[in-house]
């Protein structure tokens, strides 16, 4: 413990200075350390990790993707091959291509009104205003419940008659009737649901983010003559712009895999109307022991979020770290 | 002149207050239907959905307290969520520390294949994982939760302590090194005591995925006895699906554990998440 100032000073000033650069940087200090075996010292630190994620992250994946080229009931071994039948037959899957709309219906809501909704209520909070440590603990509160607890809850809240929607519904004097069970409105029914849970997410993310931009240049485009939104428009949204796109990145992705949420709520149904592509994939693994197909869509849903994740890295995210000034909130 | 001006901020002020607290109500408003309803009964419930109990009937909270079900599920999830947080943080620390401070063939490979990891959940790999647990005799053992939760925790946890890692100075660790420590000792004594707040924001951030998973649990464990509180509140929603006020006190009460938590880890949940974006 030869100097614990300096420790605890590089600790608490690192948020704002720059890291060293990743790549020379970690090589340079190995000279000094003769001592125990450097491949040894490897093996030991990475072994637990590597042995975890090998076994119960990437076997599953392999396993599956081996799978969904047979017919199988997920006893025994596979035996019965038939090549990419299970993929073709998913897409002829009425279902499941009605995942894929449903799924698509569900990133463009969240695309039109849940983000924009959590970056509206963002700025607001950026204001001064009394009271805003407390809504904000508000706002994100929801986050930490399960998705399973939320559901069970608006099920109820929900439910005709002991519901809170349905007296509201009739304090409006309308007619609420329950919403998870009319196809077309279970949809946008689990929307809301969704959003109740994860809008304080996108909140907290844009509210970070916002705060790392520097007052001056909106104060200074204020001061040049913008209105307050022409400044918004073109100086803060910009510089908010990648975590903007990691927002719409995280709400993709978690479309993709949405479950919970849709098993407890409806099961997928009335008539697969709230259907989504990992309750589809459990319905067949599960519940009618079609593990060949279930793995299929597994690995559809896999190659989905890949292929749009590389996409998005390559065409999107790309910007964010070859750009000068969306790069301020980076830092890489 | 100031008069307009003041008057112009305070009606500003209070559409945002007036904002805040529509939205504010929005989640409140649900939650505390619960909270209330839980002390109704079903005839309370149907008539009279949004106003007080009249009389308040605690029956449905106490029984469920009194019946050692719900404790057993919230020991269960408190078993899971500890020692999987406990794993994947101590294996993640370990492979992290490696790929922020050496340099190695195979690294950006390896930092890559975990990246990568982000995009398996459960979802994806949980039909042969549950083979998989089955052929290790893992089902209906919490090892068969707590293995695999850890495993899925790992590339995030991986992502954000390498980030935290690389920002130690290499002069700490000349010093450390002067000072006798080798590898094992500058990790264990500086290192680790060094990283106290991002271990603490990736702790907190496992334990809230692990006591919110729900899909692992509802495969892995077919004997209730092992039920977590997400599974327990499903399967008691299904037994009891007519008796709302009863469901309504099972949720409330399996609700109170993960905000009191937030509560306290609320500062290292949110510097975890917003800082992870920025990774």
């Amino acid at each position: 413990m030869t100097s614990p100032s300096t420790v605890s000073d590089t600790r608490r000033g690192d948020p704002a200075t720059d890291p060293p650069a990743p790549g020379p940087g970690t090589a340079r200090q190995r000279g000094r350390q003769p001592r125990p075996g450097r491949g040894g010292v490897l093996a030991i630190f990475l072994t637990p990790a590597l042995v975890l994620f090998l076994l119960l992250v990437v076997a599953p994946i392999l396993v599956a993707s081996y799978a969904s080229l047979y017919k199988w009931n997920g006893f025994g071994l596979p035996e019965n091959f038939v090549g990419l039948d299970n993929y073709t037959r998913a897409f002829q899957d009425p279902t499941f291509r009605g995942d894929l709309w449903r799924g698509f219906v569900l990133v463009l809501l969240s695309l039109v009104v849940q983000l924009p909704a959590a970056l509206a209520l963002a700025m607001l909070l950026n204001q001064p205003l009394r009271g805003r440590a407390a809504y904000r603990l508000i706002f994100f509160a929801p986050y930490v419940l399960s998705e399973v607890t939320t559901a069970v809850l608006f099920d109820l809240v929900f439910s005709p008659n002991r519901g809170l929607g349905d007296a509201i519904a009739t304090w409006l004097s309308a007619d609420a009737g329950a919403v998870f069970a009319d196809p077309d409105t279970v949809l946008y029914a689990v929307f809301l649901v969704v959003s109740w849970k994860y809008f304080g997410l996108y909140m907290m993310l844009f509210l970070a983010a916002r705060q790392g931009i520097p007052k001056e240049l909106s104060e200074a485009a204020v001061t040049d003559g913008a209105t307050a939104w022409q400044a918004f428009r073109h100086v803060t949204l910009p510089l908010l712009g990648p975590t903007i796109r990691i927002s719409v990145f995280l709400s993709v992705i978690g479309t993709i895999q949405l479950f919970d949420m849709v098993w407890v709520l409806t099961r997928g149904g009335p008539i697969h109307s709230s259907e989504t592509m990992a309750v589809t994939m459990y319905e067949y693994g599960f519940r009618r022991f079609e593990v060949g197909y279930a793995s299929a869509i597994s690995i559809i849903m896999f190659l989905l979020s890949l292929v749009f994740a590389l996409f998005y890295q390559r065409i999107v995210l790309r910007r964010d770290t070859a750009g000068a000034i969306t790069n301020q909130g980076g830092q890489r | 002149m100031t008069g307009t001006v003041n008057r112009a901020q305070r009606t500003r002020s209070l559409v945002l207050h007036l904002v805040c607290v529509v939205v504010g109500a929005l989640i409140v408003v649900p939650v505390w239907f619960g909270v209330l309803g839980g002390f109704k009964d079903n005839g309370q419930l149907s008539t009279n959905p949004l106003g007080w109990p009249d009389p308040w009937t605690p029956s449905n909270y106490t029984d469920i307290l009194t019946s050692g079900v719900f404790w057993r599920q919230l020991g269960n999830s408190l078993l899971i969520a500890v020692s999987s947080t406990f794993i994947v943080v101590a294996a993640a620390a370990m492979a992290a520390f490696v790929f922020a401070r050496y340099a190695f063939r195979g690294r950006e490979f390896l930092v890559t294949l975990f990246a990568i990891g982000l995009m398996f959940p459960f979802a994806v790999a949980i039909l042969p994982l549950f083979v998989l647990l089955r052929g290790m005799g893992l089902l209906d053992n919490p090892l068969g939760v707590i293995l695999p939760q850890a495993a899925f925790g790992l590339p995030i946890t991986i992502i954000i302590l390498r980030q935290f890692f690389r920002t130690i100075p290499a002069e700490v660790e000349e010093a450390a090194v002067l000072d006798g420590c080798g590898s094992f000792g500058f990790f264990w004594r500086v290192l680790l005591p060094m990283a106290r707040p991002a271990l603490a924001t990736v702790s907190v951030l496992a334990v809230v995925t692990s006591w919110n998973n729900f899909m692992l649990p509802l495969v892995v464990f077919t004997d209730q006895s092992w039920w977590t509180l997400p599974v327990g509140v499903q399967a008691f929603q299904g037994q009891y699906t007519a008796e709302t006020a009863r469901v309504l006190a099972y949720v409330v009460l399996s609700m109170v554990p993960a905000l009191g938590f937030y509560a306290v880890a609320e500062r290292q949940l949110i510097g975890g998440l917003t800082g992870s974006v920025k990774g």
